[in-house]
């Protein structure tokens, strides 16, 4: 599916587009805690959360994931937009709740990427 | 050896958190090393690195590259981990609530450095904690 579906799909607003023309993700990962994020397994992916700080970046980064979507409506601060500039990073924001989200996006045929999914 | 280089991390210093395992997997990528390699090292190396400065009073990360492997060892200067058994386990953790906050504290740090080294090493005592994280070619 293309960002821009997911953005449609999640009523979202993107926030930072990254510089990039629009990608295709196959799978998400729903979690506010890192650590779990980190045993993700899979490429291109999106990153569904309700944190917002420099670690759900810079986690995102190690990862390789380039879209992030944060939950609830929640918005970065100036300087996590700006490290996403540098990283080239898609930064998203949806009103929804993360379970129906996330929920939206498996029953429109995005699976999961965590081991064992 | 190819490479070598060492980096410091310090106790709490959450704003730099990440940086060390950025610089050493953008390092890797110049360098050319295969993709899903330079994951696993950077999954392991920022697993490691958010240990250091949650848990750790602060210490030194350093990687080193030769024909064979790569490794990247963590040396900090204490208070030690008690039982490394109990905090190999997934879901065991130490962590307070200020850090669960942040996103970490999940328990899963050295077992997810487990799974994607080929070889972890772990000493501990009071003085300081070694985590030595070997990845082949």
């Amino acid at each position: 599916m293309k960002r821009s579906e997911i953005v449609k799909l999640l009523d979202a607003k993107v926030i930072w587009d990254g510089g990039r023309t629009d990608q295709e993700i196959l799978c998400a990962c729903g979690s506010d805690m890192m650590s779990d994020v980190l045993a993700f397994t899979k490429h291109d992916a999106i990153l569904l959360t309700g944190l917002v700080n420099n670690h759900v970046l810079r986690t995102a980064e190690m990862l390789d994931i380039d879209n992030i979507m944060f939950v609830r409506g929640k918005m970065p601060a100036d300087d996590i937009i700006d490290m996403a500039r540098e990283m080239h990073m898609v930064l998203m924001t949806t009103e929804l709740p993360m379970f129906t989200a996330c929920g939206i996006l498996y029953e429109n045929g995005i699976k999961g990427g965590m081991r064992g999914e | 050896m190819l490479y070598a280089r060492e980096y410091d991390v310090k106790k709490d210093d959450f704003a730099a958190a990440g940086e060390v395992s950025a610089r050493i997997k953008r390092k890797l990528k110049q360098i050319g090393i295969d993709a899903s390699l330079i994951r696993k090292i950077a999954i392991a190396s920022y697993e490691a690195e958010i240990n250091m400065i949650i848990h750790s009073y602060g210490g030194v990360m350093s990687i080193e590259l030769d024909e064979d492997n790569i490794i990247i060892k963590c040396v900090d200067t204490g208070p030690g981990i008690p039982d490394i058994e109990l905090a190999m386990k997934e879901g065991y953790s130490t962590a307070p609530q200020s850090i669960r906050e942040m996103g970490f504290g999940a328990g899963m740090g050295l077992a997810n450095i487990n799974k994607n080294s080929d070889n972890m090493e772990i000493t501990s005592s009071p003085e300081g904690t070694t985590i030595t994280m070997k990845f082949s070619f």
